[in-house]
């Protein structure tokens, strides 16, 4: 594994991820999701959601890094609140 | 609405999986380490956060290389998708003609790129290239390496030759899959050429022109060796795409951390502009059946 340079936050950006994914598969076991209309303009199902939650994060830390002086950890704070909005209400 | 799915096919896929884990997600959480790090050698690297995607973001010639990356593809997209329907609207239905047809059609595709790029430099060279000297005769100062213009005209040219038939193929695959029975109304209903297009062509294309619209977005947004061979990316940097830029700086300044901060903001502006084709396309279908139409 050494090959792969890991970092500690890039490790515990993986292992969230996975914990992530995990937690919707086993969601989905539990109690499957149902494509509904939300706030967004399309039908969305929960994994639907979940990656687009994840692309605007992606979006959002690009923009406060690149283009603002703010700390990264207020852009983590707006995606995971963003996120959660979406899961919920999306 | 308590339908039981059975999801065990899924473990199906798990061989597919194991193989894409070594060849696509091991390498992308690789580039991912080395985006936050500036690394010398095995023993020797720093940590440097966010520093390189600040660099990256903010970097001017990468700017406009990513401008005119987009100007590039979407020019293309524009020329490639009406042209190919319309070559595979034309293209004879049955009998040898259509196999003849067909195998012209698809020569292009067969040429790899740098190939395609070598053919493209003869061609357009002002003192042997048939276009080249062909152009100048007509008394156009016609000037590849010098004019960005006629590189421009001429990378698009090439792109639009190379790749339409794709979109043609695709389209006609498309068009033979209609049933007779569906012009046959149509022509119960006294239907003009455009309203068969529109109405019955067009929403049965819309899968096939999906997939050519990803697949030549994707292929053009990350072009690499057609333009580097017949122009090198200039006049100046005038057609230095994203690709090059890229290669670059990997290759040849061998700055890692900075390159991968790039591939990654790369990789997510290819994710999020298929996202967003693939469900706007899905998307207008689903209405379409919605409303019980085609």
């Amino acid at each position: 594994m050494e090959w792969m340079v890991w970092t500690l936050p890039t490790a515990i950006f993986f292992s969230v991820i996975a914990v992530i994914l995990l937690g919707m598969t086993a969601w989905e076991l539990v109690s499957p999701t149902v494509e509904r209309r939300g706030f967004l303009p399309i039908a969305t199902t929960r994994g639907d959601r979940l990656f687009i939650g994840l692309l605007s994060a992606a979006y959002i830390h690009l923009a406060t890094v690149g283009f603002t002086d703010l700390s990264i950890w207020l852009a983590l704070g707006i995606s995971v609140l963003w996120l959660l909005v979406l899961m919920r209400w999306g | 609405m308590n339908k039981v799915q059975n999801n065990r096919a899924w473990f199906l896929i798990l061989p597919m999986l194991l193989l894409v884990a070594f060849s696509a997600i091991v390498p992308l959480m690789t580039v991912v380490n080395y985006s936050v790090q500036d690394v010398f050698d095995a023993n020797t690297r720093f940590f440097t956060g966010t520093e390189w995607f600040e660099a990256i973001l903010n970097d001017r010639s990468l700017q406009a290389a990513l401008l005119r990356q987009f100007a590039f593809s979407f020019t293309i997209l524009a020329i490639e998708v009406p042209l190919g329907i319309g070559i595979a609207l034309l293209m004879p239905k049955r009998g040898w003609q259509a196999s003849a047809v067909l195998i012209l059609i698809t020569l292009p595709l067969l040429i790899p790129w740098n190939v395609v790029g070598s053919i493209w430099q003869l061609f357009t060279r002002g003192d042997i290239g048939l276009m080249g000297v062909g152009i100048r005769e007509l008394g156009y100062a016609y000037n590849i390496t010098r004019n960005p213009t006629d590189a421009w005209a001429t990378i698009i040219l090439m792109d639009v030759w190379h790749w339409t038939p794709l979109i043609a193929l695709l389209c006609y695959s498309g068009l033979r899959s209609i049933p007779d029975a569906y012009y046959q109304a149509a022509r119960i209903d006294r239907a003009s050429r455009w309203a068969v297009f529109r109405y019955i062509q067009l929403p049965k294309l819309t899968n096939v022109l999906v997939i050519g619209v990803l697949l030549r977005f994707m292929h053009s947004f990350m072009i690499y060796a057609e333009p580097f061979v017949l122009t090198g990316g200039g006049p100046g940097s005038s057609t230095t795409f994203l690709s090059q830029s890229l290669t670059t700086m990997a290759i040849a300044q061998q700055d890692l951390g900075p390159s991968a901060a790039f591939s990654l903001i790369y990789f997510l502006i290819i994710l999020l502009v298929c996202w967003v084709f693939y469900t706007a396309i899905m998307n207008s279908q689903k209405d379409n059946t919605a409303q019980g139409g085609a």
